[in-house]
């Protein structure tokens, strides 16, 4: 559907992977981005995610150039280009506010960076109407910005990067200003548009589900540092750390505070009379906390066997799913989150909470999650 | 149906009354004035007895279109007014262009660089009056130490240079004006428009031209305008320098001159409504050319 003609200078046999290597970048004496290692395979679609000022942004600037790097080095196609200026990098860059020129129409935004390419105006015409059509935008080419709604204008910010044929695609939060509806449509189109063009990709979000649903892999930065690297299901089931475990998911993983007793079986003791025989054997570190998600427990009666208590506080039904708050202590609120019909219980009331023992997750002191079985078949009643 | 278009009238209503103070100030500050001016401008009335006068019809429109004094004024004043305005605009652009980059000390240039402006003009004319004396001024004692001239030239005093010297003083003056206005128009570029352009290839010069300039024409224009009004009823640079030198003579020095030196009240109204008349067609002229009442759009 494309010829993916215009190769930049460094290209050899097309190949667009992104290494970053020991980068890091420093704002005065804030370090923003602290020796960050990464590969990017050609082809690959790799998310940034993390909370706001975790410098995913500018780890994104970082690649594209518009920021220069205060040490390491970038690597683009095999080729160094740290201290080339992004103009020359072959990228293109889709922004959050759209940067869209608000004094072009939507053709000329759009074929704006191929006026220099002396290509010839019916070639140009031709290769902004060939996007326009992909992107389902042909009908607005005489329409300025403003006249367009957001869902139009961020297509709009797509073709303008498509119809320079990059290598790699830099998106920096390109859903945020939508709404929900036309956000879903978007992610949709985007991962449509790299099954398509199969060129690197780079997104930058803080949105899990965006990560989740749209990434080859998935890096996790807090800090200005990567968390974990992995492939969005691994990142979901093993998380690297607390901070990773807590991250992905929604409704958020249920923490609690753990004191631990013995040492090979150690019987770990938690809020509402939690109490967990694990076979920490070949485990480095002493787990200090322990973690579940809100769709591994089971809510059930107070008395039940295994179970840990506490007492019922409120319930948000969702339609098909429902959330349920327990209070467990005085500081600690444990979410859980089932489908079908929500069970009804008045709130002050008693209820026990049930887990299934691999649903369980132990983090040590460093935070770091840490491997386990149990030793015994199935969790300890609770006691009292 | 009736109590919504009854409403309607009440804050229409309320509108025109809150719009009242302002129109009852500008009719008594501009209207009346305004009006006052044209009407002697019909009659023969003296300063010395404004009331006691009679119609006169068009003869001091008449008088004034037939004076060549009155029309080396008006030439004066467009040619003052056409390269002053000229090279401050290209002058503010450049200097507004380098003050937009951040650099180390940018905010202490920007806060020098109105000191030209801040000063009246009145102090600013005798500054350079007597920086460009024929025979004590600096500027000659420089030229003449670097060798570039035999003797001082008569920079106030040639009739050939004295246009361009109060061009030269203007521009000094009225610059930083222009900086600020063009500065202004600069910083509401989005900074991810040019960081867009730059990712997607468009070397400088393409960025400078097909985005800086139209997106900061809005600016420039309300600049243009404000300085072109501004110089086209400009007197006191060169009253001070020159009073009522006919090389220098600006419109409004002639029709205060009818006024003021010759007392005569009728002939003065005309000066000032052919002036008034001049600067309105100007006006509408600039706008309509630069486009300033879409700009908005």
């Amino acid at each position: 559907m494309f010829e993916w003609n215009r190769k930049p200078f460094w290209k050899e046999n097309g190949m667009a992977s992104v290494t970053l290597r020991n980068v890091s970048k420093t704002f005065g004496t804030y370090d923003v981005i602290r020796s960050i290692d990464l590969e990017i395979e050609d082809g690959e679609f790799v998310v940034f995610v993390g909370p706001s000022g975790c410098g995913k942004s500018t780890l994104l600037r970082l690649i594209a150039g518009l920021v220069p790097v205060s040490g390491g080095d970038v690597f683009i196609g095999g080729d160094q280009v740290t201290d080339v200026p992004a103009s020359k990098r072959g990228l293109a860059f889709v922004f959050q506010s759209y940067a869209l020129y608000p004094h072009m129409n939507v053709a000329r935004n759009i074929g704006f960076a191929l006026e220099t390419a002396r290509l010839g105006k019916d070639e140009m015409r031709r290769r902004v109407a060939r996007v326009a059509d992909m992107l389902k935008i042909g009908h607005l080419l005489e329409r300025r910005p403003r006249q367009l709604s957001g869902g139009q204008r961020q297509r709009v910010a797509i073709g303008r990067a498509l119809v320079g044929q990059p290598e790699v695609f830099l998106f920096d939060e390109p859903l945020s200003n939508l709404d929900a509806d036309l956000r879903m449509e978007m992610r949709f189109e985007i991962a449509k548009l790299h099954a398509d063009v199969r060129t690197t990709m780079i997104y930058v979000t803080h949105d899990q589900t965006e990560a989740m649903t749209l990434a080859d892999r998935i890096v996790i930065l807090n800090h200005g540092k990567i968390e974990q690297v992995g492939r969005p299901r691994a990142l979901y089931d093993r998380p690297a750390n607390r901070f990773v475990a807590g991250f992905l998911g929604s409704p958020r993983m249920n923490f609690a505070p753990l004191e631990t007793a013995g040492a090979a079986v150690s019987m770990l003791r938690g809020a509402g009379g939690f109490t967990y025989a694990a076979d920490l054997a070949a485990a480095e570190g002493t787990p200090v906390e322990l973690g579940l998600r809100p769709e591994s427990l089971q809510l059930v009666g107070a008395d039940v066997k295994g179970a840990i208590r506490g007492t019922f506080e409120r319930m948000e039904d969702l339609g098909y799913e429902y959330l349920c708050y327990v209070r467990l202590t005085e500081t600690l609120v444990w979410t859980i989150r089932a489908t079908g019909s929500p069970p009804q219980i008045t709130p002050g009331e008693p209820v026990g909470l049930t887990w299934q023992p691999e649903s369980l997750y132990l983090f040590g002191e460093d935070g770091r999650r840490i491997d386990h079985r149990t030793s015994i078949p199935l969790s300890l009643g609770a006691s009292s | 149906m009736n109590a919504a278009r009854r409403m309607e009238r009440q804050q229409h209503r309320t509108a025109w009354l809150f719009l009242l103070p302002l129109l009852l100030t500008l009719a008594a500050v501009a209207i009346w004035p305004l009006g006052r001016s044209i009407f002697f401008s019909f009659t023969d009335a003296y300063l010395d007895a404004p009331s006691d006068y009679g119609f006169v019809g068009f003869d001091n429109f008449v008088e004034v279109a037939d004076d060549p004094v009155f029309w080396g004024a008006v030439t004066n004043t467009l040619v003052f007014t056409l390269v002053s305005v000229a090279l401050e605009t290209l002058l503010g652009l450049a200097i507004a262009l380098l003050l937009h980059r951040a650099f180390l000390g940018r905010g202490i240039v920007r806060a020098a660089i109105l000191i030209p402006w801040a000063m009246p003009m009145v102090v600013s004319a005798r500054i350079w009056e007597w920086m460009l004396n024929d025979q004590f001024g600096l500027i000659n004692k420089l030229l003449v130490a670097l060798g570039l001239v035999e003797k001082g030239i008569a920079w106030t005093a040639d009739p050939s240079l004295i246009l361009g010297t109060v061009i030269f003083i203007d521009v000094w003056v009225t610059t930083p004006f222009m900086v600020l206005l063009i500065l202004a128009g600069l910083q509401l570029i989005p900074e991810e428009i040019y960081e867009a352009a730059e990712v997607s290839g468009v070397p400088h010069w393409k960025r400078f031209w097909s985005i800086t300039l139209p997106l900061a024409m809005p600016a420039i224009g309300v600049a243009i305008l404000f300085r072109s009004l501004d110089a086209l009823r400009m007197f006191d640079l060169s009253y001070v320098l020159a009073a009522n030198n006919e090389n220098t003579m600006t419109m409004s020095i002639y029709a205060r001159d009818q006024l003021i030196s010759f007392q005569d009240l009728g002939l003065g109204a005309a000066a000032s409504t052919w002036v008034f008349m001049i600067i309105g067609m100007i006006a509408i002229v600039i706008v309509g050319l630069l486009r300033l009442d879409r700009a908005a759009g």
